[in-house]
Parts: structure tokens; sequence; C-alpha cells
């Protein structure tokens, strides 16, 4: 009896539980303390949560690979006058892509990162929490709340570790995120303002049906939005801040914050890829002059930032600009073909990003004084081990066979091929994986053999091995994607697919049908100011 | 006769103007003021996209005119996380002056001469 009800309330509150398993955690966190005699036990709850929600995860992404729709009306309130959780194939993916970095980054932090500063589980949870809230919210102000619930996370976990560096580019990433907040208000007003909805599904119906007036100033907002999930996910003119950042950052936080630039590539997939897709009436492909022009740049300079990079971390933190642009290259292409590859090079991206900030610490640990500056120093104390990390995570970073990055990178050009801007996309991707190549052998050539043998021992001993194992885990992870190429390609087709029908995404979320008799929430018709007092009884379910 | 619209709106723009030139300024505390003035400016926006109306109901009456609830929701909602990153921003300022001795943005006191990197001068 008890295991029946547990588990009807599991399936029923599935979507909702990657959201509140971290909140709960981290007030529970909060509640116990963060004395130093509490770690252990800080930990094991912590890492309980990260496991418990990578299989909540998970399982999400199992149904929905089965094509499910999962929708989950918050407080019972019909679409779209509450807010709805959705759980697509594009979500779930996000979603399990999170979590499964995240547990291998915690394990890593539980290895002396979290101890170097205080409440570092709690904010964690609250990361999480923020990052699985963007993923699966249905509502565009709700994913205003989980943007700003990951940020205020991120702002406290940047300066964790402290250190007047990590206060510098604290403050500027804070008054920049600030900033960029504020635009995605004005952004979303606009969008209110002309549509009279903010439920992505109704939003997708309205916006079809807009007239070419109101469609200018939707476009307009959909512009403003542009500019600030651009500076989420670092593309140009918005990734100067990037490089700093992140390799400020703590390892296991930097790692983390890999996850963050795709936020911003999702909500980008999301407002300006399917919102405002190619059968968006008047306002469609409002951001296709800017995506893909914007994204090429972005490649370009993302792998000459890397090229020029003097430490390992701005080294990585240039490839991440780089492939961002690569992902919103697939992105910008506008068609389904194009966005699966896209989807699959955010996998593999973020995961093979991940593990190279981790692993930029492991080698810096090891190189005494010197840290991770390109330049001859003592030999590492693990010189193989981290030689072959290197190795394969530069290698799928660069996109050499057979690793993934290599398969992302191939999709991607695929999908190009029928596009006008192809020559343009297979000169910007191919150039861009040989200098990343050279850059990260550059890289790998100073570290592992420019060694001053004549100074051994400034760091005689090798990484503990709570560090290597889940460093080597997400590189095992990212691995495993060449691996399971086939299922994910089918997947990410699948997700393409799914995104392009925002009817049937309608019909889902909203139980209307078509686009026929899509309902307002505002009690007079958008634009034209005449009051009509709605028939509310009609949405009751 | 101006129009309630035209007042509004051009108090809009001239919150935002100042807070955007705030916003450019070197140190962190002009910084602070111009986020704070453009969530002024962002939340009043966010208020007048549900139209502004006289005499009407803030919300379902039976029959008669109705204002737009929802951007109200929105607002409020803007107006607590606006207040708690402006708390956290300036705390962080202060603790930043603390660590670098200067209340530049930059974590040091600008140069004027030729060019010198932080890295350079004495901690």
């Amino acid at each position: 009896m008890t295991t029946d009800w547990l588990h009807a309330f599991f399936v029923q509150h599935l979507p909702v539980l990657p959201v509140l398993v971290p909140l709960f955690t981290a007030a529970a966190l909060l509640f116990l303390g963060d004395s130093p005699e509490r770690l252990r036990l800080q930990r094991r709850i912590a890492l309980a949560s990260a496991v418990f929600g990578a299989v909540l995860a998970w399982r999400l992404l199992t149904e929905a690979a089965a094509g499910s729709l999962s929708v989950y009306p918050l407080g019972g309130w019909p679409a779209p006058f509450g807010i709805v959780l959705v759980v697509d194939r594009l979500s779930a993916l996000m979603l399990a892509l999170t979590w499964t970095i995240a547990v291998p980054v915690l394990w890593y932090a539980t290895g002396g990162w979290d101890s170097h500063g205080r409440y570092f589980h709690a904010l964690f949870q609250f990361q999480l929490m923020g990052l699985s809230g963007a993923f699966v919210t249905g509502d565009l102000f709700n994913l205003f709340v989980f943007f700003e619930v990951l940020l205020i996370s991120s702002y406290v976990l940047l300066v964790h570790g402290q250190g007047r560096d990590r206060f510098r580019a604290g403050v500027h990433y804070v008054v920049l995120n600030l900033a960029a907040s504020a635009l995605f208000l004005i952004g979303l007003a606009i969008v209110y303002g002309v549509t009279g909805t903010l439920n992505m599904a109704d939003l997708g119906l309205r916006v079809a049906q807009l007239d070419a007036e109101q469609a200018t100033l939707l476009k307009a907002g959909a512009m403003v939005l542009l500019v600030v999930f651009g500076l989420k996910a670092a593309i140009v003119p918005l990734y100067l801040w990037l490089p700093n950042t992140y390799a400020a950052a703590s390892a296991p936080v930097a790692a983390l914050f890999a996850i963050m630039t795709k936020v911003g590539v999702y909500s980008i997939i999301r407002v300006h890829g399917v919102m405002l897709g190619p059968d968006a009436g008047h306002a469609a492909l409002a951001a296709a002059p800017w995506i893909l022009p914007l994204a090429l740049l972005t490649t370009v300079l993302g792998v000459l930032g890397a090229l020029a990079a003097h430490s390992l971390a701005r080294l990585v933190s240039y490839l991440t600009v780089s492939s961002v642009g690569v992902i919103l290259i697939g992105v910008g292409l506008f068609s389904t073909e194009a966005l699966s590859a896209a989807l699959y090079y955010t996998v593999h991206s973020t995961l093979v990003m991940a593990a190279l900030f981790l692993l930029v610490e492991l080698v810096a640990s090891q190189r005494g004084k010197v840290g991770d500056h390109l330049q001859p120093a003592a030999p590492v104390a693990q010189p193989v081990l981290l030689g072959l990390m290197t190795l394969l995570g530069a290698a799928s970073a660069a996109g050499l066979p057979p690793l993934p990055g290599f398969l992302g990178k191939l999709m991607v050009l695929e999908s190009a091929a029928p596009s006008a801007a192809h020559t343009m996309v297979w000169t910007v991707v191919l150039g861009a994986g040989f200098f990343t190549l050279v850059g990260l052998a550059r890289a790998g050539s100073i570290l592992f053999w420019s060694v001053l043998p004549d100074r051994p021992g400034e760091c005689g001993a090798g990484s503990s091995g709570r560090l290597t194992t889940a460093t080597l885990g997400l590189l095992g992870v990212s691995l495993l994607l060449a691996v399971a190429a086939s299922p994910m390609k089918r997947y990410t087709d699948a997700a393409a697919v799914q995104l392009a029908d925002r009817n049937g995404y309608a019909e889902a979320v909203l139980n209307a049908t078509g686009g026929a008799d899509s309902r307002t929430t505002r009690p007079y018709q958008a634009g034209r100011g005449e009051v009509r007092l709605p028939t509310y009884e009609s949405a009751a379910p | 006769m101006i129009s309630l619209e035209f007042l509004v709106a051009t108090g809009i723009g001239a919150v935002t103007a100042t807070a955007i030139y705030l916003v450019l300024r070197g140190r962190t505390w002009p910084v602070i003021i111009g986020l704070s003035l453009l969530g002024y400016a962002v939340n009043m926006f966010i208020f007048a996209m549900g139209r502004l109306w006289q005499n009407a109901a803030p919300i379902l009456a039976e029959g008669g005119r109705v204002a737009d609830p929802l951007p109200q929701a929105l607002v409020l909602t803007a107006i607590v996380i606006g207040f708690a990153t402006t708390g956290f921003v300036v705390e962080l300022a202060l603790r930043s002056r603390h660590e670098s001795g200067s209340d530049h943005v930059d974590g040091h006191e600008p140069d004027h001469g030729p060019v010198s990197r932080p890295s350079d001068r004495a901690a």
C-alpha cells in the first residue's frame, strides 16, 4: 500500500522534483550550519541529493525519449493562467546533462574545495535548483525567476575561496548580470505588452497571429531578449566577461559554470529558434540575420583568444566561448537537422569543458608556484595520467575522430550543406578545429614536455584519488557519447522535430486545438485597448 | 494637453538615461545607485505594459472596466528580486573595497601614466 502511494506520488510530481529536491536539500544544509565538524555530514547529504537528482533527471529523460511530453501545472492552475512546468525532449536532455555534470563536480568539490569558504554545499544545491528550474519551466517570466536563482547562487559561488582576483571578477560579473536582468525584464514586458501572455506554448500560438505592426514591436522585444541570452551564452560582442570570470573561479565552480552558458543557448533555442521560428507569421525568423554571423564570429574570436591565452584556465575559458559559437551555428541555420546537431554538440562540449576545467586545476596543483601559467616549470607528479587525460580532452574539444567532438562537428557541417552560408560555416568550423588543436598542442607541450627536471619536488604528491576519479568520470561520460552516438543522435533528431511542432506543444500544454482558439489572460484584446471580460469558466479542467 | 502616457514614458526614459550614465561610472557606489535606478525604471515599464488605466477595478469584477492584474504580480516579483540583488551587490562592493583597497570597479585605481598592469604594483 505505502509503496503504491509513494510510486503514484513520485510519478505525478516527477517534473517538479528536480527543482524541489535541491531546494529542500539546500534549506536543510543551511539549517545544519557549516561548522567544520558537520562537513562530513554536509557532504553526504549534498552528494545524496545530487545522485537522487541525477536519477530523477535520467528517469525524465527516458520518459521523454519514449515521446511523452510531461506537463505539470503548479498549484493545479491550468495554463495559460497558472505557471506550468513542461518537460519535453530538449528540457529532459538539458536536465540530464546538468545533473550528470553535477555529481562528479560535487564529488570533486568534496576533495577539499568545499572547506575553503562557507555554505558551499547549500549554494551548490541552489545553483542546481536554478538550472533545473530554468530548463523545465514553460513560462517566460518563470524563466527569469529561475535565471535569478541560478545567478544569485553563482555570484556567491564565484567568490567562493575568496581572494582579490575573485572579488574583482565578481564585481564585474554581478554588475553585468544585474544590468542584463533589467534588460530581460524590459524584453519580457514588451513581449507581454504585445501578446498578453508569457506562457511559452500560448506565446507560440499568439506570435503567429500578430499583424505586421504588432510583430515589429514583438521583434524589438525579442532582440532585447537576444542581448540578454547572448550575454549568458557569451556570444560576440558579449563574451568578454567570461574568460576572466571562469579563470578566476575555483575549479568545481568553473566546471559547473560550463553548463551556465548553455542556459543562454537553451533560451535562445526556445525563444528565437522555436517561438520565432520559420512558422511564426510576421515575426518569423526575427533573430535569423543576427544569430549565424554572431555565432561564426564567436567561434573565430574564441579560438583566437585560446591561441593567445597565457594560462590553461583562460585557454579552456576561450574554448568554451568557441564551443558556444559552434552550437549557435547549428541553431542559427534554422533547420531541424542543424538543431539536432547543435544539441548533440551542446551535450558533448559541456561535458568536455567541465572535465577540462577540473583538469586545469589538477595540472596546476602539481606544478608548484607556476600553477596553470603556460611557462616551463617542474614536472608534474603524474605525467602519464594527466598527460593522457589532457590529450583525450583536447582531442575531443578540437574534434578529432573518433571522439564525440568530431561527430558533433561533422553533424553541424553536414546539416549546413543545404544552407546558403555553408562555405562560411565549413571554413569557420574546420579552421576553428584546427586552431583549437594548435592551441591545445602548444599548451600540452609546454605543460608536460618543457619541464625543468633540475627543479624537482616542488609538489611531489599526486592528486588525491577523489579529484582524479571525478575528472576521469566526466571525461568517461563524454567518451560514452561517441559509443552511444547513434541513440543519442536519434534522440536529438526527435527533440528537434518535437521543437518544430508548435501546435503539438500547445496542444499538450493548453489542451487547445491548433492555433484556432488561443485564450488571453488579459481583460482586453492586445493592442486594441478595449475592455471585454473573458469567459474564465471555460478554462477550468 | 499632455497625456498620461507621455508623462509616464518620459519619466521612465529620464530615469533610465540617468541609470545608464551612473552604471558606466568607474566607482562601485554610483554603479550600484545606477542599477537601483534602472530597477525602478524597469518596474515602472513592466507596470505600464499592462496599459494605464483610470477608475478600473484592480482585478476581476462583475462587469465594468478591469485593469490588467498580471503586470502587478510581475512587478512585485521583480521588486523582491531587485531588492535582494541590490543588497548583495552592496555587500560585494564593500568586500571588494576591503580586499583591494580601492572602490574602483576594476579593483585598482585607474592608471593615468604609462601602461602598468595591476600585477606590477604592490598589493
